[in-house]
């Protein structure tokens, strides 16, 4: 019952938002280039869907990739971080200082260095970027997070360094990794679309692309439509990373 | 018990633990461990009682004064209050965790992995996690871990502390048992008279931190304890000779 619920009660606030907007929309006579109506926004997405899916495939493996480069480059530091102190200290300013420096300001040095006829490099090492501090402090804080008397048994039975690592440490992190791995893929869409933005030419062909082209146009309708798919693409991958970690966590503890 | 032998498996000669930053933790205290004895250490918390056997075990050395120890790499175990499994390997893997981690070949420590799994009454539970586990469970399985390696030295840090009153006479009864079979030296950390005077030969009582020997009561019963021991003019005369230097131990200190 409380299930059903927690279905039904959203579906009709939408149900109702939808129905005031289209009302509102036909009875104060918005110009649709202000606020189209739903209906509008509705036959949108029905005539661009070839171009949206193409679109939003795009984007997806943009952020795709994205995620595997901040994942790989992620771990390799986060490992020598937790391994050598000096790594440690050499390295943790740097990379605070470009996690609190707004992705946008650097784009524009990315896309000249990705080269302009490479927007598509260019998005992927920004979602990159910005995937990568989810994923990077998750692993440094699970590499340190096993249980300290657990580390304590290890010291007694005389476990080398190469021991603890593998069958204590690194087994430690997994929640930890799986955590940062689901944060960074919805920012790694984030950072494709920021990318996009940024970036300003129709090479790369992602959804972000077609918001702009729409909204140059003042096409508001093909805007929405085009937003909409981003959302429900961004809220299907967050469906599929949750389960993801469901799956993930069920092997790691068995159960 | 005056068959055991007196040779001291490992001494605590007037150590002390001091954190920096946050003083004196433990003693001067000195403790003697022979072969074989089953030594119960009570006192208030925050005594040192932990560090202590951290002190025995080698995981720590002492600021001041001396440790000695008669025993090698691996004959020395330790079982925490909480269980301490690993939640990615099963019973039997983590179990057999001290035998891999020492260079057996994996087949041979999963067999006597399971051969301890079975002395602490776990027989058909070693592919469980932990978290598939009660808490009387994963205690027999860490219990087990430690008892893998046939060690000479035991330490027990609260190992009932978390667990339900019959689970932690049976576990009490358990660990009796597995020690007439082997006689590793045991010291055991508690909170509890009762269990103290339960489980040892010789009940040494810790002042409130940092923590020196406030005195020492014997109990003098066999081991396993027979049955009715609880209920015995023996076990009520030793709970309150153990209470009364516990409560002394408090009162010098206030």
């Amino acid at each position: 019952m409380r299930r059903l619920g927690s279905i039904v009660a959203p579906l009709c606030l939408a149900l109702l938002l939808i129905v005031g907007w289209e009302a509102a929309c036909r009875g104060f006579d918005v110009p649709p280039y202000l606020l189209p109506a739903p209906s509008a926004v509705g036959a949108a997405l029905i005539h661009n869907a070839p171009t949206l899916a193409v679109a939003a495939w795009r984007t997806l493996v943009m952020a795709l990739e994205a995620l595997l480069a901040a994942s790989l480059f992620a771990c390799a530091l986060a490992l020598a971080v937790s391994l050598s102190r000096t790594v440690d200290q050499t390295v943790r300013p740097l990379a605070v200082a470009l996690q609190v420096t707004p992705v946008v300001a650097i784009a524009p040095l990315i896309v000249i260095w990705a080269g302009i006829d490479h927007p598509g490099r260019a998005i992927v090492a920004l979602a990159a970027i910005v995937a990568f501090f989810p994923i990077f402090s998750g692993a440094v804080r699970g590499l340190g997070a096993a249980d300290p008397d657990l580390d304590r048994l290890f010291d007694l039975y005389g476990a080398t360094p190469f021991q603890r690592l593998i069958r204590l440490r690194l087994p430690s992190a997994v929640p930890f990794l799986i955590e940062g791995h689901k944060v960074a893929a919805g920012l790694a869409i984030v950072g494709a679309v920021v990318a996009e933005f940024v970036a300003g030419s129709g090479g790369a062909q992602g959804l972000a692309w077609r918001i702009l082209e729409a909204g140059r146009r003042l096409q508001t309708a093909n805007m929405f439509a085009a937003i909409l798919a981003l959302a429900l693409m961004a809220a299907a991958l967050h469906v599929v990373f949750q389960a993801l970690e469901r799956r993930a966590l069920v092997w790691w503890r068995g159960r | 018990m005056p068959s055991l032998p007196a040779i001291p498996i490992a001494t605590l000669d007037a150590a002390e633990v001091s954190y920096p930053g946050r003083g004196p933790a433990l003693g001067p205290f000195d403790l003697t461990l022979a072969a074989g004895e089953i030594v119960a250490l009570v006192g208030p918390s925050g005594c040192g009682k932990s560090t202590a056997l951290r002190l025995l075990a080698g995981l720590e050395a002492p600021s001041r004064g001396r440790v000695t120890r008669a025993t090698a790499r691996g004959e020395t175990s330790l079982v925490f209050q909480a269980a301490t499994l690993a939640p990615w390997l099963s019973a039997q893997a983590n179990v057999a965790l001290p035998l891999t981690l020492g260079g057996l070949a994996p087949g041979q420590a999963k067999q006597r992995a399971l051969e301890a799994l079975w002395r602490v009454g776990l027989r058909g539970a070693q592919s469980a996690r932990p978290a598939q586990l009660s808490g009387g469970m994963a205690m027999r399985a860490s219990l087990a871990r430690a008892l893998v390696t046939h060690p000479k030295l035991l330490l027990l840090d609260e190992p009932f502390a978390a667990l339900d009153e019959i689970t932690r006479r049976a576990l009490a009864d358990d660990v009796l048992a597995i020690w007439a079979e082997e006689r590793p030296a045991i010291v055991f950390v508690t909170h509890n008279v009762e269990e103290a005077v339960y489980m040892a030969g010789r009940v040494v009582v810790m002042t409130p931190g940092p923590g020196r020997v406030a005195g020492e009561a014997r109990v003098a019963a066999p081991t396993p304890r027979p049955h009715g021991f609880r209920t015995s003019e023996l076990f009520r005369s030793a709970a309150e000779r153990v209470s009364e230097l516990l409560a002394r131990a408090m009162g010098a200190a206030a």
